[in-house]
């Protein structure tokens, strides 16, 4: 049994969480920055001991604050990978991966050839002889997952694991922890900012903000059709709610109309999804075949990498405003700034209409 | 244009430090044995009250150091030496005017804790088993009289330490480290109290004779001769002896 | 990625005008040197380093500079083990504290010692009463170079210990390693040029030392007149001996201080 119950307040980094995560599940933890999600994970690996708290990895207690138990790092059966691959620099890519059998007490020659098994199961055999100074960022976060995985940890942590890799990198790694993880039903928890992670990997999500949770649920659902507004941001996929006035149409809370794709029942609340890019700006009201148009003032305008995301007001029920992500190019020729009217158009097959039964008030 | 100022200020301050310190005029600089600290000083106020117009700078140190001092190019005018052995390098040297001139005898006298706990009573217990003997070492004028002493007697002596001053030879046995000492009957006068002093006959046999002389390079040949007259006149005998030493 | 020179890197934070001083710097420290050399009476000097009293000197030299050097890993590495990755109160007192010997002058610190454990010392005193005697043996000359050099190899270590960080400690636990293990196998390990760096220091510095030895250990040959102190007492009378003295102490220490660069494993420099 490795399910793990975590129950942590550490005033000094303003963290107050309660969080499980259920034998062979694997928990997606999003949240912005200095949220307290490495806190979190980093509690349960027992690198961090919280002022009021309580964790439990299987049956086995690890933390309680109360109780004064604390059970050390090393006996826990955790491992942490995290954005940096942090291979010990003075030995070799083979002697980093059998370095968890060691200790477990396996001989040297049982030790290597675990080292080997791993190394191959992550793809890297044969560079098995390297030292990690000598490798890229992506054979070394692979080394790494294979020195974690060869401690057969109770729990696996990941801390924003593919981070710190190019586009190239990343999706094979993804698919490759996908794998492993599912091969072995290892309980998991992934601190991520990328979509993808969650939804490539995780089970569940949840949504920490402040240092407090603010929302869990099937990671599907949660980021398909987010219940609060601050999973739609982190997410990064706009969200108009309403009721559906007929098949394929949302009727807003203010009497605007949006088409799109999905089976909801007329009647039902709803909320519209469609990603930022897949919207388009105009200056002027476009004609031709966009079905959602809406005007917009535009609130903020923010860089990202090589597009630039363009937030629309506050809805008029209070929603977060709409985004769209541009090239920078198009934002000059353009001039987007705050204060500029503009219009918003996204295509029908675009919108994702879900059904919202338990829509909370964000 | 700050910075070159800066340069040249620096630049100055060196060069000033450079050039030799000739002392102004009316100063006589004289260099002494260590062991002749308390009498010197004493002759020096006296020779300033006789010559009004004269300052005297006194430099106390190992014999050897300011041998090494002067050969240099250290400016002085006068030189007292604790033995012969020094005074005849800086002849060797060319750095005496003249002839030096013996104006004192220091001999060596035996120290111990105060109350004298080991009861020692003559040279002969210093080779006892067992005892912290500390003594000069043979390279430094009183160590050079403390092998005399050792060839002339016979007894062979086993010490802990043998410094390089006798300064600290004292301050072993001062401090409780050393059960006893060799050293001059001057140091044992000025230590006092903080040690008990067992005078040996045998000490007789091995005498240092302190020479005086006036330096090649006086500023003022007079103001140096007639300082050397003054320690080697009446009023300077009676000094030294009240400092502890003995006439030649 | 461990060497960087010859990768046609420009080195941009270095502006020309700072080659003048850096010159005169390193003039600074080797006319001195090359004087000492200039005044060696080479037909004797083979003879004056070579007699009974040098020899007797320099080996007991290395062997106290060796033993202190010994003393101050097996204390010093601890030390600076646990100011850098303790938690505990008064912390930064006990980092100034260690760092005292640096700034006072080593004869005040032969005082202390003397002070210590001296026949009448605050130790020595009981020491004495079992029948350990401290002073005027070689012993104490081990004390007075290790008083002076402990900082050293504390400041060195402590240093190298804080700029590689406890990141990989913290890996090493998460994967099953206690605490020994960890220090063993991954902090020692990525800190040893720090260790060995300080360890030379030290070792220099013990070799150097003249202040505490002569005011708390005394001067006998072989016993507890280092070279240092030999050459002090050459002064008084050969001046040749001396000279030739000093350039084989200083022989003995870069001969160590070069060794010890030459072998560099590889870890976080």
């Amino acid at each position: 049994m490795s399910s793990v119950s975590a129950r942590l307040r550490l005033r000094q980094r303003a963290v107050d969480l309660e969080v499980g995560v259920d034998d062979g599940e694997v928990l997606a933890v999003l949240g912005a920055n200095g949220a307290g999600k490495s806190t979190l994970l980093q509690t349960i690996a027992g690198l961090v001991r919280p002022d009021d708290g309580r964790v439990a990895i299987g049956d086995q207690v690890v933390t309680d604050t109360r109780a004064g138990i604390f059970v050390p790092a090393h006996r826990r059966g955790t491992a942490l990978l995290a954005q940096r691959a942090m291979l010990f620099p003075h030995l070799t890519v083979e002697a980093n991966v059998a370095y968890a059998p060691r200790c477990r007490g396996l001989s040297r020659r049982a030790a290597r050839e675990r080292a080997r098994h791993w190394l191959d199961a992550v793809g890297v055999g044969d560079l098995a002889r390297r030292r990690p100074a000598q490798l890229s960022g992506g054979q070394a976060q692979r080394v790494a997952l294979a020195r974690a995985l060869a401690a057969e940890p109770r729990v696996l942590l990941l801390d924003e694991p593919f981070a710190a890799l190019d586009v190239t990198a990343a999706p094979a790694l993804r698919r490759l922890l996908r794998d492993l993880v599912r091969a072995q039903g290892t309980t998991a928890a992934i601190v991520t900012h990328e979509v993808l992670d969650a939804l490539a990997l995780a089970d569940t999500a949840v949504v920490i903000e402040n240092g407090v949770v603010a929302e869990r649920g099937p990671v599907r659902s949660m980021l398909t059709a987010p219940r609060s507004d601050f999973g739609a941001r982190i997410a990064g996929v706009n969200l108009v709610a309403g009721t559906m006035s007929e098949p394929g149409r949302l009727r807003t809370a203010w009497g605007d109309h949006i088409a799109g794709l999905g089976d909801v029942d007329t009647g039902a609340a709803a909320v519209a999804l469609f990603r930022p890019s897949a919207v388009a700006v105009h200056p002027e009201p476009p004609s031709g075949s966009p079905r959602n148009v809406f005007p917009v003032t535009i609130a903020d305008v923010d860089l990202r990498g090589p597009l630039v995301r363009v937030r629309g007001g506050e809805l008029p029920d209070g929603g977060t405003g709409l985004a769209a992500d541009v090239t920078a190019a198009a934002a000059v020729d353009l001039a987007l700034e705050p204060g500029r009217d503009v219009y918003f158009a996204v295509k029908a097959q675009e919108v994702a209409l879900h059904g919202a039964p338990h829509r909370l008030p964000s | 244009m700050r910075r070159l100022l800066a340069v040249v200020a620096v630049a100055a301050a060196l060069c000033s430090a450079c050039s030799s310190a000739r002392p102004p005029a009316g100063t006589l600089t004289v260099f002494a044995a260590a062991s002749l600290k308390t009498p010197f000083t004493e002759l020096a106020h006296r020779f300033e009250k006789a010559h009004s117009a004269t300052t005297v700078t006194l430099n106390f140190a190992g014999s050897s150091d300011l041998v090494a001092q002067l050969d240099q190019g250290a400016p002085a005018d006068v030189f007292a030496s604790a033995d012969t052995a020094n005074m005849t390098k800086a002849v060797d040297a060319r750095l005496v005017a003249g002839s030096p001139v013996d104006f004192a005898t220091n001999t060596l006298t035996i120290v111990t804790r105060p109350g004298n706990p080991r009861g020692i009573r003559g040279f002969a217990d210093l080779a006892a088993p067992g005892l912290q003997l500390v003594v000069c070492a043979p390279q430094v004028p009183c160590g050079a009289a403390t092998a005399r002493l050792e060839e002339s007697t016979g007894v062979t002596l086993r010490p802990v330490s043998e410094e390089s001053s006798v300064t600290d030879v004292l301050g072993k046995v001062t401090s409780g480290q050393g059960d006893a000492g060799l050293v001059y009957v001057t140091d044992a006068a000025t230590a006092g109290d903080t040690v008990t002093a067992v005078p040996f006959p045998e000490a007789r046999g091995a005498v240092n004779v302190y020479p005086i002389a006036v330096l090649e390079k006086a500023g003022d040949r007079s103001s140096a001769a007639a300082f050397v007259e003054l320690v080697t006149g009446a009023e300077g005998r009676k000094v030294l002896s009240d400092a502890g030493f003995a006439q030649p | 990625m461990t060497d960087n020179r010859g990768d046609g890197t420009v080195p941009v934070g270095l502006p020309a005008w700072l080659y003048a001083p850096a010159c005169l710097g390193a003039l600074f420290v080797v006319i001195p040197l090359v004087a000492i050399i200039a005044r060696i009476d080479w037909p004797h000097f083979v003879p004056l380093v070579t007699s009974e009293s040098a020899r007797a000197a320099l080996i007991l030299s290395v062997k106290t500079s060796a033993a202190s050097t010994a003393l101050c890993v097996a204390l010093g590495a601890p030390m600076a083990l646990v100011l850098a990755r303790g938690r505990f109160p008064g912390r930064s007192v006990l980092r100034a504290l260690v760092l005292l010997p640096l700034v006072l002058p080593p004869v005040v610190g032969g005082i202390a010692l003397l002070y210590t454990f001296g026949r009448q010392g605050l130790l020595g005193h009981q020491l004495e009463l079992i029948g350990v005697r401290v002073a005027f043996s070689t012993t104490a000359v081990v004390l007075a170079q290790s008083f002076v050099s402990l900082p050293f190899l504390v400041v060195s270590l402590e240093g190298a210990l804080r700029s590689a960080g406890a990141g990989y400690e913290h890996v090493a636990a998460t994967l099953g390693a206690g605490p020994g293990t960890v220090l063993r196998t991954v902090t020692l390990p990525l800190v040893w040029p720090g260790l060995v760096s300080g360890a030379v220091l030290a070792f220099a510095r013990s070799l150097g030392e003249f202040g505490a030895t002569l005011t708390f250990a005394g001067s006998l040959q072989g016993v507890t007149r280092t070279l240092p102190l030999e050459i002090y007492l050459q002064r008084e009378t050969d001046a040749d001996a001396a000279v030739a003295l000093s350039l084989l102490l200083i022989a003995v220490a870069a001969v160590i201080v070069v060794g010890s660069t030459a072998r560099r494993r590889p870890g976080l420099s």
